[in-house]
């Protein structure tokens, strides 16, 4: 026990934890806005991946991160678009429409990536961000490297959180994001439209996937592989289940399950030999299962999620 | 002006057209990709039709990828007609494969074998789908994500065992032992693959059709999906139902791995399947749900699969297009869906 708690105040755990957490809380914002809407979004998955392909292949054309950085929040928005172009102008199932769209964009980012890069025995790679340290704070024990001498994009999750708060609980906007959220009807008759509100939830909720997307293809990987995102997307929508809709708690899970995930990889180089890897690979899944068991029961969904709007329909 | 009007019944002659409009659509968007692609769009077509329907021996290889596609699109069918949303397919064929790998390395006569094989790989399938039930109906967790977050679950296990216990000592490879000769399915027609497995896919289409339309379990199954309240109302315990559902659906999804490793690989290896549980999804929604349309849905998604490889070769577009056009055939078949319930009706324009 001793070991693991000298393990979790190193700087390289702590700083692993954010990075790790980073994506997720980016993912988990994003869902989080749709869901509040009333639309469930599985296309996450494949819209990370997408974008991410997108992000990383406009740096690496362009050589500027910035232009890769919009081109992976464009697509993810326009990703966003045709779900919602799906599921609230057309009223189809979410769940099938969310599914088509991870299928379509994992697809299309396959295509074309190997179309613009070929195959290649070692995947091509981008030169990352610098780490921005942030003045006095970066000088603070323990915590001043791991938190405060990050990449942009770190700080960038970090601010999305309390903005994110503020945009759905003190702005007009997000006021009618909860309505329709939660009564698109009365939402309709105080003059509310629904179809454009939750239009726009779905596309800044897929904007925000697509820098999830980001920041693995350009961050943490420096380069595009089939296997990027690998469920991270499935495991956003369960962090939002566990975070309760609140973008407070849903950074905190997404905190809580970067922790575990950092810790299994710890486990897996601290030469826990006999236990193969894959165990500590499936614990973060099962950590996320148990957690969504656990707080299922008192888990309040959006009422309106999955039920779509028409307005001449009583 | 053109407004939508709602529907109250469909022609039967829908259930073809819909799949048919839906694929005609895919074919047309995704020409674009192959134009981008710097290819013509109907030598790289014709190329994916003749590889995959053009002759005799292309014809049963397209069978054979069908068959493990027949069995997951019939275990989404069946889930999703009790709007159990079991997106778990994938991970129920690994546990198919791997429990029905095991089992086959035992030696045995070959009828037993094949036997053992088929129930032990229904019964892990059935175990793994009955995850996501549990929780749904004691914990009220979503079943859409708990069977999604099972499926890297039930994928890092086989890679556990594939690089653990079961790893080719001999050159290192992360392959299981094969299974025993008499365990591997008969070959039906000499110099091709098609084996029994393809066979049993296509007798339990008519089966499970039977089952939804015919029995007392299938009415069950259809009642809860379609209106729980009164499922429950008319005295149908819904949980147990729905706990029902989720085993068939696995068990199902088991089979398709069963197929996989007695018919086509005698083995498991990490990529045994390509997303053939994915692939289920597309299947059951083109098939609207109808066991029998599973069938050809299954056999349409196969000829895409091979199609593509073999048209990749030719003109270089790269193979990953079959997986645009599944994505695609499953967004187009839910707007092509519309139709059923609403008709298109020219209205005059208001002043």
């Amino acid at each position: 026990m001793s070991v693991v708690l000298e393990q979790i105040f190193q700087v390289g755990f702590l700083a692993a934890i954010i990075r790790i957490a980073t994506p997720l809380a980016f993912a988990t914002l994003g869902e989080m806005f749709s869901e509040r809407a009333g639309v469930l979004n599985l296309g996450i998955e494949g819209i990370m991946l997408l974008s991410a392909m997108t992000g990383f292949t406009a740096t690496s054309l362009s050589g500027s991160l910035w232009l890769g950085v919009l081109a992976a929040v464009l697509t993810g928005a326009v990703m966003g678009a045709l779900h919602a172009l799906f599921t609230v102008t057309l009223g189809l199932s979410q769940h099938v429409c969310g599914i088509g769209v991870t299928l379509f964009s994992s697809g299309l980012a396959y295509f074309l990536y190997r179309l613009i890069f070929g195959q290649q025995s070692v995947p091509p790679s981008i030169k990352s961000f610098e780490t921005l340290p942030i003045p006095i704070l970066s000088d603070l024990p323990v915590l001043g490297p791991a938190v405060f001498n990050q990449f942009s994009l770190v700080y960038m999750a970090m601010l999305a959180v309390p903005l994110a708060a503020f945009v759905l609980y003190r702005t007009p906007w997000g006021l009618s994001v909860r309505m329709v959220g939660e009564n698109p009807r009365a939402a309709d008759s105080a003059g509310v439209s629904v179809i454009a509100t939750r239009f726009q939830a779905v596309i800044l909720g897929g904007a925000l996937m697509g820098l999830a997307g980001a920041f693995l293809s350009m961050v943490q990987f420096n380069a595009f592989t089939f296997g990027l995102v690998s469920g991270r997307g499935w495991v956003a929508i369960a962090l939002v289940v566990f975070g309760r809709w609140d973008p407070w708690r849903s950074a905190g899970a997404a905190l809580l399950f970067a922790f575990v995930d950092a810790l299994q990889l710890r486990m897996q180089a601290s030469g826990l030999g006999h236990i193969p890897y894959e165990a500590f690979l499936m614990l973060p899944f099962i950590f996320t299962i148990v957690a969504m068991a656990v707080m299922s029961r008192n888990a309040v969904a959006p009422s309106a999620l999955l039920k779509p709007f028409r307005r001449e329909e009583r | 002006m053109f407004r939508l009007e709602a529907r109250t019944s469909t022609p039967a002659w829908f259930n073809l057209a819909l799949p048919l409009l839906a694929i005609g659509a895919t074919l047309v968007l995704c020409s674009g990709l192959i134009a981008l692609a710097g290819a013509g769009v109907i030598e790289a077509y014709g190329v994916m039709f003749s590889a995959s329907l053009g002759d005799s021996y292309a014809i049963t290889e397209t069978l054979v990828r069908a068959t493990p596609m027949i069995f997951t699109g019939l275990a989404v069918a069946v889930a999703f007609r009790a709007k159990f949303w079991n997106i778990g397919a994938e991970g129920q064929l690994l546990a198919g494969a791997v429990a029905s790998c095991a089992v086959g390395a035992i030696p045995m006569p070959a009828p037993l074998a094949m036997l053992l094989m088929a129930v032990a790989g229904a019964a892990a399938g059935a175990a793994v789908a009955l995850v996501p039930a549990t929780l749904r109906v004691k914990f009220r967790v979503d079943d859409v994500v708990s069977s999604l977050l099972l499926n890297s679950v039930i994928f890092y296990a086989l890679m556990a065992l594939i690089e653990g216990p079961w790893k080719d000592s001999f050159s290192g490879y992360p392959i299981s032992p094969p299974i025993e000769d008499s365990a591997n399915f008969p070959v039906l027609l000499e110099g091709t693959r098609l084996h029994l497995g393809v066979v049993a896919a296509f007798l339990a289409a008519p089966l499970i059709w039977f089952l939804i339309v015919r029995t007392t379990l299938g009415f069950r199954i259809r009642v809860i999906g379609e209106n729980p309240e009164a499922a429950r109302y008319g005295g149908i315990h819904v949980e147990r139902v729905l706990v029902s559902t989720a085993l068939l659906s696995g068990a199902l999804a088991g089979l398709a791995g069963v197929g996989e490793v007695g018919g086509v690989h005698f083995q498991v290896m990490s990529d045994i399947s390509p997303g053939y549980g994915y692939s289920g999804i597309v299947v059951a929604m083109l098939a609207r749900l109808n066991p029998l349309g599973v069938v050809p849905a299954a056999i349409f998604l196969a000829a895409v699969m091979t199609g593509a490889e073999a048209m990749s070769r030719a003109t270089g577009v790269p193979a990953f297009l079959s997986d645009v056009i599944q994505g695609t055939a499953l967004l187009a078949m839910l707007v092509a869906l519309l139709f059923t319930a609403y008709r298109i009706r020219r209205v005059g324009v208001a002043k």
